[in-house]
């Protein structure tokens, strides 16, 4: 608390009474306010696109569809910020398991297999499956420095769309699996295209729940010994946390979390191919933690939704808008292409200039801005080498 | 427990001296080596040796940077394609040269102008990488410069991809493919003669460099306690950007020698390559200049088998598998000191 009066405060509207009461209630109560938020948020963005000038850009429905993709995103943010935002681990292969996930049931309710399993129990498997490649890949690695992981993670993210491609006689390599089933209320199979809502509805719950776990797990035993693992290893060890375990729990929880949205997402597209699984979205996902604010559940819920319209609304909002004017050099501009190279130099700006991220958790800001105790040099450096 | 049956015996078990020799690595590079000839054929043999070159060059880059600041320099890759592309800059543009040389004049002086303005770009590019990127974060969580290495990865990349555009680009084979040397009954291709001798040149003259001059001694010292070495007046910022020049421009050479070899390039090859040489550094044992020349060799080996067997695209698996096994069985690598599990 005492950290939030050096931050300038924003004009406030209801007066720092009711502000510090709002905050009080949610710290006291995280489940319900997180439950009410979230519903909140998502009843208010289903309908501020009916007003202008978003309701120009596109009709309500496909607003609400392309939020429901926007929330597989927060999803993917809100599992990897497990990872990297909490313990402090950097996972680059993270597409894996959202591909993991999606081919899952794509597997048990396609006429590929010629299986059809419910889709609402699959989400646990796909989730059980991601979370188990995730301790293979993490077990024999996360015994060595953190620096490994990055790059096994980078290989597996790599290898995975690689071996789906080529074993086509089991994926039908680059083509994909089609004609997955959507998913049903009873006998009532989700509608398909012209009604966004029942998927949107199913997202939204998934990423509340998603969020109160996240939170619960966060304030947890295990939540605390994934912060002190991230801001000293050996201090962690040392005061009887077993790092090996629970690194490879926050590593499985992270990729269970994008096993999840890969199964949502297969049920959504009713198709996958490997071609949706490329590192791209890897570090799509990266940039949103980062963005958002490494270790702030809310704020990576936020910047995954930032990033997501960026990528999908803003830009091509952008292209249209100066196709139509016909300014000279910016409509010859494809404002898509650049995306990327938008997304790389906002890393590196933020690393440098605001490692805490836009909507930074007081822990981890304290944790980032190290140069004010410089005289601690190399000490200071939390997952570094032991000193020998 | 090998060491106690020394003490007891008269007589030293021979394994537990090939291991105290230290030479158990060469050995097993010597017989896989051997191995390989016999199973890929002469032609083949020659050309895993020559990818392997490139990934040895590239793999001395990570190495370095990693054996200096412990950190994996995901742009390193990048860094390496971008090479590529100056030097089809350097060919096409300023040497206006379009398909292969005629004489040998022209490609004594067209290469000796590309590797030159290709290696001091690439050099330099390092260096700003280096001062920008990663100097600011020296002692911020070992997290804050992984992050910005992947962002400058990608920005290198995208930069690439706008202005060369997504598909690959030929480059021209200074070197014509078809000039070929007869060696011992074997007719090998100039240009694998050429990228062999010149990646074995550079690694000699870097080892040299490292083990004999002043820089290189100091870049040992701040490799091993930057600490200490700061207080016996090494200057760290200048040794560790110099590092970086060196590692950047040697990646630089491997661009060159990448276009000169395959006759295409594009803007993803430093991702895989990247991938691959890092496998070849942890292989050899991160920070350790012979592994990684080795180690690329081994990636080498690994790939062509693969293609020669007709499983190319799984060489990219087979290289994460080593990768795997490596980090499981021996983390230090093959030439490594085995300090086992650091925090």
């Amino acid at each position: 608390m005492s950290a939030q009066s050096a931050i300038p405060a924003p004009s406030q509207t209801n007066g720092p009474g009711m502000r510090a009461q709002v905050a009080a209630f949610s710290a006291r109560h995280r489940s319900t306010s997180v439950l009410v938020g979230g519903s909140l948020v998502a009843v208010l963005l289903a309908f501020v696109v009916l007003v202008p000038p978003f309701s120009s850009f596109s009709p309500q429905n496909v607003w609400v569809d392309g939020f429901t993709n926007a929330g597989v995103y927060i999803l993917l943010a809100l599992g990897l910020n497990i990872v990297v935002g909490m313990s402090g681990l950097l996972d680059l292969g993270y597409a894996a398991f959202f591909a993991i996930g999606a081919y899952v049931y794509a597997f048990a309710a396609s006429p590929f297999t010629g299986a059809d399993l419910p889709f609402w129990p699959m989400l646990f498997v796909g989730a059980g499956m991601a979370a188990m490649f995730g301790i293979m890949l993490g077990a024999p690695t996360l015994r060595l420095r953190g620096d490994y992981l990055a790059i096994v993670t980078l290989g597996f993210g790599e290898i995975v769309p690689i071996t789906i491609l080529n074993l086509s006689d089991y994926t039908e390599g680059p083509n994909g699996i089609g004609g997955i089933s959507p998913p049903s209320i009873g006998d009532v199979p989700f509608p398909t295209t012209g009604n966004p809502w029942p998927y949107y509805v199913t997202m939204v719950g998934l990423i509340i729940i998603s969020m109160i776990l996240i939170y619960r797990l966060q304030e947890s035993r295990l939540g605390r010994s994934w912060m002190a693992i991230r801001e000293d290893e050996l201090a962690a060890s040392a005061n009887g946390i077993n790092t090996v375990t629970t690194k490879l729990l926050a590593f499985a929880l992270g990729a269970s979390t994008a096993g999840l949205a890969g199964v949502f997402l297969a049920a959504k597209l009713q198709t996958v191919t490997p071609n949706l699984f490329r590192f791209d979205v890897s570090f799509t996902v990266l940039a949103m933690v980062v963005l958002g604010g490494m270790g702030n559940i809310w704020g990576v819920a936020i910047g995954a939704f930032i990033v997501y319209e960026i990528q999908n609304v803003v830009l091509k909002q952008l292209n249209l808008f100066f196709d139509n004017v016909q300014v000279p050099i910016l409509s010859d501009i494809n404002f898509i292409e650049y995306q990327y190279l938008l997304f790389g130099v906002a890393l590196v700006a933020m690393m440098l200039l605001r490692p805490e991220g836009l909507f930074p958790s007081q822990r981890r800001k304290r944790e980032l801005h190290t140069e004010e105790d410089a005289e601690f040099g190399e000490l200071g450096d939390p997952m570094g080498a032991a000193p020998e | 427990m090998a060491s106690s049956a020394v003490g007891v015996t008269a007589r030293p078990n021979p394994l537990v001296a090939l291991r105290r020799s230290g030479a158990g690595p060469y050995l097993f590079i010597a017989a896989l080596t051997v191995v390989m000839y016999f199973v890929l054929g002469p032609r083949q043999f020659i050309n895993a040796l020559t990818i392997g070159a490139i990934y040895a060059l590239v793999a001395l880059g990570y190495t370095m940077v990693y054996g200096i600041i412990e950190l994996i320099n995901f742009a390193h890759g990048d860094v390496f394609m971008v090479g590529a592309f100056v030097s089809l800059f350097v060919l096409t543009n300023i040497l206006g040269q379009t398909g292969s040389a005629t004489s040998l004049e022209q490609i004594v002086f067209e290469l000796t102008v590309t590797f030159a303005l290709t290696m001091s770009a690439i050099g330099i590019l390092g260096v700003v990488i280096e001062r920008f990127a990663y100097r600011p974060l020296r002692n911020a969580p070992r997290l804050a410069p992984l992050i910005t290495a992947i962002g400058v990865s990608f920005i290198l990349q995208n930069i690439i991809q706008i202005i060369y555009g997504p598909s690959p680009i030929n480059t021209p084979q200074v070197i014509p493919p078809t000039a070929r040397v007869d060696i011992g009954g074997i007719s090998v291709g100039w240009i694998n003669v050429f990228i062999i001798v010149t990646a074995v040149v550079l690694m000699i003259g870097l080892q040299l460099f490292v083990s004999r001059t002043k820089v290189g001694r100091a870049m040992r010292a701040t490799a091993s306690d930057r600490e200490a070495a700061a207080l016996m007046g090494v200057d760290i910022n200048r040794t560790i950007a110099i590092t970086f020049l060196i590692g950047s421009a040697l990646a630089g050479a491997a661009g060159v020698v990448q276009g000169l070899y395959l006759g295409n390039i594009d803007f993803s090859l430093g991702f895989q390559a990247g991938l691959k040489a890092f496998t070849a550094a942890v292989l050899g044992g991160i920070g350790n200049l012979t592994g990684a020349a080795f180690g690329g060799f081994f990636i080498g080996f690994v790939e062509v088998t693969c293609g020669n067997f007709g499983y190319f695209v799984w060489a990219q698996a087979a290289v994460f598998m080593i990768l795997i096994i490596t980090l499981v069985f021996r983390p230090a690598g093959l030439f490594g000191q085995q300090l086992g599990e650091r925090a």
